[in-house]
């Protein structure tokens, strides 16, 4: 890690990864993605100028909500889908804390839908890191929100016939400030993205593809194996164009279509310019999702995708707070008595 | 000039105002109770809003009310049946002729009883019961408001719509004078309501005045009614609704102990009003979150208090369904939280601008697993204030989740408040951690005093950084366990420490008759004054009754056994099937009588004197 180390553990010495770790057994299957997300973490938040008291992970229910109970900071381990409505109103309570959600993609999507687009349209400063294995894993191996149309599991022998979410396309929709996705197999892209994530103000989106070794192990092998991930992944870079396949290919818009061009023939500065601040081109970007759903015929994109900055929700409640007590009646008594009173002698 | 008695002197007047939603009923009920006030009278008084927000103007679905009861004596509700109904048309009239006293006052405006009206209010053949001999048991006094009103203000500048909208004020004008009160208060409020259109302040003025002088001048009345000034405690007083009360309470609570408040809700009728009212509070550094539906309030509530704030969520009967699941995780996270019911009549959706305490079980009992939480239930609408008040002090300082009953009839009654000064409330204190809830170096988050109350640590404290969730804890550390001894142990704490509320909380009292008497009628919530009504009446005849009324139905009052033993009879009256009946017998092996109503409508005071004296009959005949 080249990251700048700021935080201190108050007798002098800096805080380290392993001083946000409990000292509770870990539980997850072993070789479960999810322990490669926590160590990124437990990485990264030493090198935020932010004191370990600050600090507070929320989590719904689901393998991945254990997470709280890992990390040596405040935390909650809440119920099934409202980690983002317990964290609305931690975050709305206290604006000073550093607030991140852990929720997995059923957790999040399905029981949590509501919660999910509403606090990404309110915009509080949180970061949302949605463990996405396209899979119940908890439950024992059903197919959740995020699994492809087809898929064969516990309660879809014949193959599920829901037409799956895309989160990006989800987040972007709800209004979120900023959308990103990454994976658990490339540490050092996530720890980047997390630091991106935790700095923006405003709700940060992460869709971490994350791998459910037990129930449904390679759901995301054609972006992690050795053999087909460079033709199926593209790394999203703020003001570089869109190129991939170890910088044999690039993409082109036709239009509002998305094209493949072979850097043999196209410069790659004639390629697209990522812009995280044009959401219509995010939303294009996020449209690879069906292209390659249908068709295989575009890389998945990683990174951010969208990012603006927008008055967070705790900052205008705060503001309207401050602005009233300045002008209004802030005397108890006189709150208590009203305007019309009368006495009895 | 005519010859005028105040000759008939009145304890106690029912009046309803009822006309169509656009009449401005609450608003004249709204100014009488102000001024009958200020003339020392004590009163209980009730709004009924038709449960369609714009019904078709003339029909009966959207006639709107507003109930009132005005005495020299103390006035417990706001009454069963009206001594005076002021119609503002012929829907109002059908809709409640029935509830008038035989030989009550009907106070019509003919203009409301014309063919298009008698239609829309589906008199047969337009037939008119202001002219046909229907109301001959009654004494009516048709006036032809509409075109008075008009011929007052013909001057005025104004448009016809905006005189027949000061027409509500010639009524108003016309009752004052009926009760020797005098219009002053009510000019001086619409001189101040209208500053900026002095033409309509002047209109409303004048319809005012007209008003009351028409009753000095026409030949209508011979005589008017007088009720003296009620004997009322010593004191300052303010009108409040039940609602209001909630909220005071609350921004009470929260600014008197120096706590943040937050109230997270979705709207709800009867409930909405809680957070309309705490959304003005801004300058009280209240947060209102108006959340995306029930189950993210109380949840967002619950991330408050983790927080540190004094975090409260309130609803109606189907949200606080959906609140279940959190208040169970409220129970095993050990966090204060304050959920606020304001019962509506149910199931599903059933009726909800009618009233009901069919919840009671629900909140006792709605949850998944033993998650025991302590009930408060609100008498009248004053008592809402306090009633909130001692609920989020018990939440704080026993680390609980808390529920407060209220109803619709509590909710939107209201009456005059003695409100108290910041110096009657009680502090409340909590339990911060210290230096004994560590074992070693490490934070015990799960560490508990004698009656088993869980230190508040909040996020941002060095050194005490702890997860909570809803998975079991393991004794002191609060770690996940699944240790089945732990759980079947935790349990059994989790259910003292809520038990051991009771230590922390006044005797029951009995609040009229004596220990011992032969029927005793138990009551929760808001049939408080009824019952209170019609055991003063059957006590001053004679009859050997007594009301205890229970604000904390769990746990139940230490001495509440032995005073019910007390007694050779118990009945308890219930807007539901017969909850508390259910708990009593339950509980205390008490062979309680269930006395049950669910109309949609309070207990009336006659129907709880039948209730008693049926009772009382069958003591004293078996005795
Ligand atoms: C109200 C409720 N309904 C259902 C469950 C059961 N449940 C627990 S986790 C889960 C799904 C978890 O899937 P996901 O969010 O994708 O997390 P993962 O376990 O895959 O990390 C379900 C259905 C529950 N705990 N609570
Ligand atoms: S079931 Fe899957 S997601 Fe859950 S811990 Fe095991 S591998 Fe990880």
């Amino acid at each position: 890690m080249s990251v700048q180390v700021l935080n201190s553990s108050g007798n002098g010495n800096p805080l380290t990864a392993k001083d946000y770790a409990t000292d509770q057994d870990v539980r997850w299957c072993p070789g479960c993605g999810d322990y490669s997300i926590l160590k990124q973490v437990q990485t990264v938040l030493p090198t935020l100028d932010i004191p370990k008291e600050k600090t507070v992970f929320v989590s719904g229910i689901g393998c991945a909500a254990r997470y709280p109970y890992y990390m040596n900071t405040y935390g909650m381990h809440s119920i099934h889908g409202r980690a983002t409505a317990v964290a609305s109103g931690l975050k709305a309570a206290r604006p000073d804390l550093d607030v991140w959600i852990i929720t997995g993609d059923g957790d999040a999507l399905s029981i949590g839908g509501n919660h999910f687009i509403h606090l990404l349209r309110r915009n509080f400063n949180v970061n949302v890191l949605l463990f996405n294995n396209e899979i119940y894993g908890l439950t024992k191996g059903q197919y959740s929100p995020t699994s492809p149309k087809g898929k064969v599991t516990k309660s879809t022998p014949y193959g599920s016939v829901d037409h799956p979410f895309n989160p990006i396309a989800l987040a972007l929709g709800a209004e979120g400030t900023f959308v990103a996705r990454s994976m658990d197999r490339d540490p050092k892209h996530l720890r980047d993205i997390l630091l991106a994530a935790h700095e923006h103000k405003g709700t940060s989106f992460i869709d971490i593809y994350q791998n459910c070794n037990v129930f449904n192990d390679g759901a995301f092998g054609l972006f992690t194996d050795k053999a087909t991930k460079d033709d199926h992944t593209l790394f999203l870079e703020d003001g570089k164009p869109l190129i991939f396949g170890k910088e044999t290919k690039g993409i082109k818009l036709d239009g509002f279509k998305p094209i493949v061009v072979s850097l043999e023939e196209t410069a790659a500065d004639e390629c697209w310019i990522h812009d995280p601040k044009d959401k219509i081109k995010a939303s294009i970007l996020s449209g690879f999702f069906e292209y390659d759903m249908n068709q295989g015929a575009l890389p998945r994109p990683f990174g951010i995708f969208y990012k603006n900055e927008r008055a967070t929700y705790e900052d205008l409640l705060t503001e309207q707070i401050e602005d009233h007590k300045k002008t209004d009646n802030t005397d108890l008594d006189k709150l208590l008595s009203g305007e019309n009173t009368w006495e009895v002698k | 000039m005519k010859e005028i008695n105040i000759n008939r002197s009145k304890k106690e007047v029912v009046i309803l105002f009822a006309g169509d939603s656009g009449d401005g009923i609450q608003f004249t009920g709204g100014q009488f109770t102000e001024t009958v006030e200020l003339f020392g009278n004590d009163i209980s008084t009730f709004p009924n809003f038709p449960a369609e927000i714009r019904a078709p103007i003339g029909t009966e679905a959207g006639v709107s009310g507003f109930q009132l009861k005005f005495g020299s004596v103390e006035v417990f509700t706001p009454g069963d049946q009206y001594d005076v109904l002021v119609v503002m048309n012929a829907a109002a009239l059908k809709v409640n002729l029935h509830n008038l006293r035989q030989g009550g006052v009907i106070v019509a405006n003919i203009s409301g009883f014309d063919s298009k009206n008698l239609k829309l209010a589906k008199y047969i053949d337009d037939e008119n019961p202001l002219t046909n001999d229907s109301l001959e048991n009654y004494e009516v006094h048709a006036i032809d408001i509409s075109k008075l009103t008009k011929e007052a203000l013909k001057d005025s500048g104004l448009s016809v719509k905006e005189i027949d909208r000061c027409k509500n004020m010639f009524v108003l004008g016309f009752i004052y004078w009926m009760f020797s009160q005098s219009p002053d208060n009510t000019i001086k409020f619409i001189q101040h309501k209208f500053k900026s259109k002095p033409e309509i302040a002047d209109a409303n003025t004048k319809a005012l005045k007209t008003g009351y002088h028409y009753g000095e001048t026409s030949e209508t009345f011979t005589s008017r009614y007088e009720v003296k000034p009620a004997p009322l405690q010593k004191g300052k007083y303010r009108n409040i609704s039940g609602n209001q009360a909630t909220a005071l309470g609350m921004v009470a609570a929260a600014n008197h102990n120096n706590f943040e408040l937050m109230y997270a809700s979705y709207p709800i009728t009867p409930a909405s009003d809680i957070l309309h009212e705490l959304s003005k509070h801004k300058s009280f550094g209240v947060k209102t979150f108006q959340a995306e539906d029930e189950i993210a309030a109380v949840c967002a509530a619950i991330g408050a208090s983790f927080g540190g704030s004094l975090a409260i969520t309130g609803s109606s009967g189907p949200g606080i369904a959906l609140k279940a699941e959190a208040m169970g995780l409220a129970v095993m996270l050990e966090l204060p939280l304050i959920v606020v019911n304001v019962q509506r009549g149910g199931p599903s959706t059933g009726l909800p601008t009618k009233t009901e305490q069919a919840d009671l079980l629900q909140m006792l009992y709605g949850r998944n697993g033993e998650a025991p939480m302590p009930v408060f239930a609100a008498a009248s609408p004053k008592d809402c204030f306090d009633t909130i008040y001692e609920a989020c002090r018990i939440a704080i300082e026993h680390m609980t989740p808390v529920v407060v009953l209220s109803d619709g009839y509590i909710a939107n009654g209201a009456e005059p408040w003695r409100f108290p000064t910041s110096k009657d409330l009680k502090t409340i204190t909590p339990r911060r951690p210290d230096k004994t809830d560590f074992l070693e170096d490490k934070f015990l988050p799960y560490e508990r005093d004698e009656h088993e109350v869980r230190p508040w640590a909040v996020p941002g404290i060095k050194g005490f950084e702890h997860r909570l969730g809803g998975l079991e804890k393991e004794l002191r550390t609060g770690n996940v366990s699944y240790n089945p001894e732990n759980h079947q142990e935790m349990i059994r704490i989790r259910e003292k420490k809520v038990n051991d509320i009771a230590l922390d909380l006044p005797d029951q009292i009995i609040h009229r008759g004596n220990e011992g008497a032969d029927l005793l009628v138990l009551g929760w919530g808001s049939t408080f004054g009824s019952i209170e009504r019609a055991v003063k009446d059957l006590i001053e005849e004679g009859i050997s009754v007594a009301h205890i009324h229970l604000r904390h139905i769990n746990p139940f009052p230490k001495n509440l056994e032995s005073l019910l033993r007390s007694f050779k009879r118990v009945i308890i009256p219930e807007m539901n099937r017969g909850q508390l009946s259910k708990l009593i017998r339950e509980r205390f092996l008490i062979d309680a009588i269930s006395v049950n109503k669910t109309k949609g409508i309070p207990f009336s005071v006659e129907e709880i004197k039948q209730a008693i004296l049926k009772h009382q009959d069958h003591v004293s005949t078996s005795a």
